[in-house]
């Protein structure tokens, strides 16, 4: 195991899931995972959005990869998506955003794409990319274990992180498997479907999380349609490790394309009272 | 997974975690009803009584003759709905009907495939959704109406490109959020496996029956088999009879567009590049970063940016020559089989006309035997050819 280092701040030292989850939780607290889309709505206003993040608790930042047609996603993650396509961002500028956010932040990077992404570039490029940028992790949306293989190779030869989602419909069986590819955390999908900010979260979502956490010791962080403090609260108090926020942050920007200012100002609120419901968390 | 539907290295299953459980509940099923007898009978049931089979493997004398070829046209035109799509429809209708779905969605470009899957749930008594990306919602009103007719509930897609790649992107999400009771009906050999393999099955009977009635007629396999090229299930339906048949020539046509070498094309084997989309490795239409480019062609059903993985598998094999056929030379097709033989094809079928004249033409192919998959009838396309010949209706 690596030492243990306190210095987030620094960000020359990138910190590793690991260290990063082990540090929230011997504080008592859930890890607050923001997500964006790089370059949404436009590369520059998408940094200051990164950084409140930063500035605001997030103890780890998703950074989602913009693509065409992201079956994966609701309407919030896509229409973001597109807006950061129309202001001009390629794969290449995603890698060059993740190097900006590197020069203010040491905390975890994980990147979500879909494989098209990858596969087009070529999985050495791409992966040798994501290193030097900084990235901890990725996580290709549309790429289950059967046809991982090879990104899994590429993942250890880089020393990068390979993620994988479980959801409902995982059998305790695949659970498994994935567990055995999967290093960083594992990317458990809270409701029944694609991103989206839900009104309520489920006892399924709950029961899903025991589940998985009897069939895994990587750290879980629970995603998809978690939109409000009381979600986060709820999903942490039932043994997940951490939250992921993507569509009610979203949602925010859209609200405010013509006042991004207001944007970011109401995202750091937001991201300060979600990560305040991570605390306090109740052991066992 | 049970069998890993891979053709060649194309194919697989590049869908989120959430679908594959739902694969393999499909897959379990596909494998274990399409031989079997009770289904097999209640499809054949169905493909005679409802759909209309066999279709007839017609002579066209009067092309013939023109062509200089001697040009059969199996007329999959003839069936209800009006196309080649109702096969398919049948068969996962029935399968879903067999695997306890009660509800059906389905995509759809310009209506046809949605449709077919409209009736198909009228007549099964299984409700039934289509997404339709709200431009061609606008564009095919009288398709719609159809489809409502039939009982099915039509969504407009707005997000995206709001054509037929959106409506298959929103169908995967609804899929996401409800597999416990939906099937998900595709339309093509495209998608995750088993999509490919089971929509190649449920198309074989084309193939089938091409091959047996041209033994029949000519005693002897035909030179070439020339079939359209969107997703890919009509042709790989008639192929499928001829495919380890190394002599007989075996032609996709995909749809040109303004030309391939323009932006403004579908001819993705043509001129797309490996890539992911909708859940196999296949050829797309992409830029250098792998995001999806917009299609092109006058018609709606070659107008999609991927293609099924069996056609890449079949085209780095060499065994399968996909070439494309412009909107002009389409609609060129489009004319001839209706002036010359009386018989007036869908756009998409056109192409597979507009090339066997093309085919006809090329030094030494005189004379030949030539099988044109005539996948549907072009009731649908009369106001857009009309306006493309400036013709008021
Ligand atoms: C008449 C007809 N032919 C061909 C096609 C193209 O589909 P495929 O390549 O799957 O046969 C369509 C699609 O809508 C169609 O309606």
């Amino acid at each position: 195991m690596k030492p243990f280092k306190n210095d987030s701040n620094n960000p020359n030292q990138i910190q590793s899931y690991q260290e990063m989850f082990q540090e929230v939780k011997n504080k008592g607290e859930g890890a607050f995972i923001p997500f964006t889309v790089a370059g949404d709505p436009d590369f520059e206003t998408s940094i200051e959005i990164v950084r409140q993040y930063v500035d605001n608790g997030a103890d780890a930042l998703e950074i989602g990869f913009p693509f065409s047609d992201p079956v994966a996603d609701g309407p919030s993650v896509q229409a973001a998506d597109i807006r950061s396509l129309n202001s001009g961002m390629t794969t290449d500028k995603c890698f060059e955003f993740i190097s900006r956010i590197r020069e203010f932040t040491s905390i975890p990077i994980g990147i979500l794409v879909y494989y098209n992404l990858i596969y087009k570039m070529g999985l050495d490029e791409f992966y040798n990319k994501a290193k030097n940028a900084g990235i901890n992790g990725i996580l290709a949306a549309d790429l289950p274990p059967e046809e991982a293989g090879d990104a899994v190779n590429m993942a250890s030869q880089y020393d990068l992180g390979q993620i994988f989602m479980v959801a409902q419909t995982t059998t305790n069986e695949r659970i498994s498997e994935i567990v055995k590819m999967c290093t960083g955390f594992l990317y458990v999908v809270a409701v029944m479907g694609i991103t989206g900010a839900r009104s309520d979260i489920k006892k399924s979502t709950v029961d899903l999380i025991k589940r998985v956490k009897s069939h895994s010791d990587l750290p879980i962080a629970v995603g998809f349609g978690i939109s409000k403090p009381e979600h986060v609260k709820d999903v942490i108090q039932s043994g997940s490790d951490g939250a992921i926020v993507a569509s009610a942050i979203i949602n925010i920007i859209t609200q405010n394309l013509d006042d991004l200012d207001n944007a970011k100002q109401e995202i750091g609120s937001f991201c300060k009272e979600l990560k305040g419901s991570t605390k306090n968390k109740i052991d066992g | 997974m049970i069998t890993n539907g891979k053709f060649g290295k194309y194919g697989g299953i590049f869908v989120p975690e959430l679908i594959i459980p739902a694969l393999e509940e499909l897959e379990e099923a596909f494998l274990r009803y399409k031989d079997d007898e009770k289904f097999v009978e209640e499809l054949e049931f169905y493909l005679r009584e409802f759909a209309g089979r066999p279709t007839s493997l017609y002579h066209a004398k009067n092309l013939s003759k023109k062509f200089g070829c001697k040009v059969y046209l199996k007329r999959e035109d003839m069936l209800h709905t009006g196309a080649h799509k109702i096969n398919n429809t049948l068969g996962q209708g029935l399968l879903a009907k067999y695997m306890g779905k009660t509800r059906l969605i389905a995509e759809t470009g310009a209506g046809q495939h949605g449709i077919a899957t409209a009736v198909v749930g009228a007549m099964l008594s299984i409700p039934t959704e289509v997404y339709m990306g709200s431009e061609d919602v606008e564009r095919q009103k009288l398709n719609v109406f159809r489809m409502e007719l039939s009982g099915s509930n039509v969504i407009p897609v707005e997000t995206g490109s709001k054509t037929l790649k959106d409506a298959i992107n929103e169908a995967f999400r609804d899929w996401i959020s409800n597999v416990e009771n939906t099937h998900y009906l595709i339309g093509s050999t495209m998608g995750p496996h088993p999509y490919p393999t089971m929509v190649k099955h449920f198309q074989s009977v084309i193939g089938k029956e091409a091959k047996e009635k041209i033994l029949q007629k000519e005693e002897e396999l035909p030179d070439a088999v020339i079939a359209c090229v969107g997703g890919g299930s009509n042709a790989m339906g008639i192929f499928s009879g001829f495919v380890d048949d190394t002599a007989v020539d075996l032609i996709g046509v995909e749809g040109g567009g303004e030309g391939v070498e323009t932006k403004r094309t579908g001819a993705t084997l043509c001129k797309g590049t490996e890539g992911i989309l909708h859940g196999s490795l296949s050829f797309v239409l992409q830029d250098n970063d792998g995001q999806i480019s917009e299609a092109h062609s006058v018609s709606a059903g070659l107008d999609y940016p991927g293609v099924g993985p069996e056609h890449a598998y079949l085209k780095v094999t060499g065994r399968v020559n996909y070439v494309a056929v412009t909107n002009k030379e389409a609609l060129r097709g489009f004319e001839l089989l209706s002036k010359y033989e009386g018989i007036i094809p869908a756009l998409e079928s056109s192409h597979a006309v507009a090339y066997a004249e093309k085919y006809a033409n090329i030094e030494g192919n005189k004379g030949k035997t030539i099988i044109i998959n005539l996948s549907g009838r072009g009731d649908k396309d009369m106001f857009l050819v009309a306006k493309e010949m400036r013709v008021d209706v």
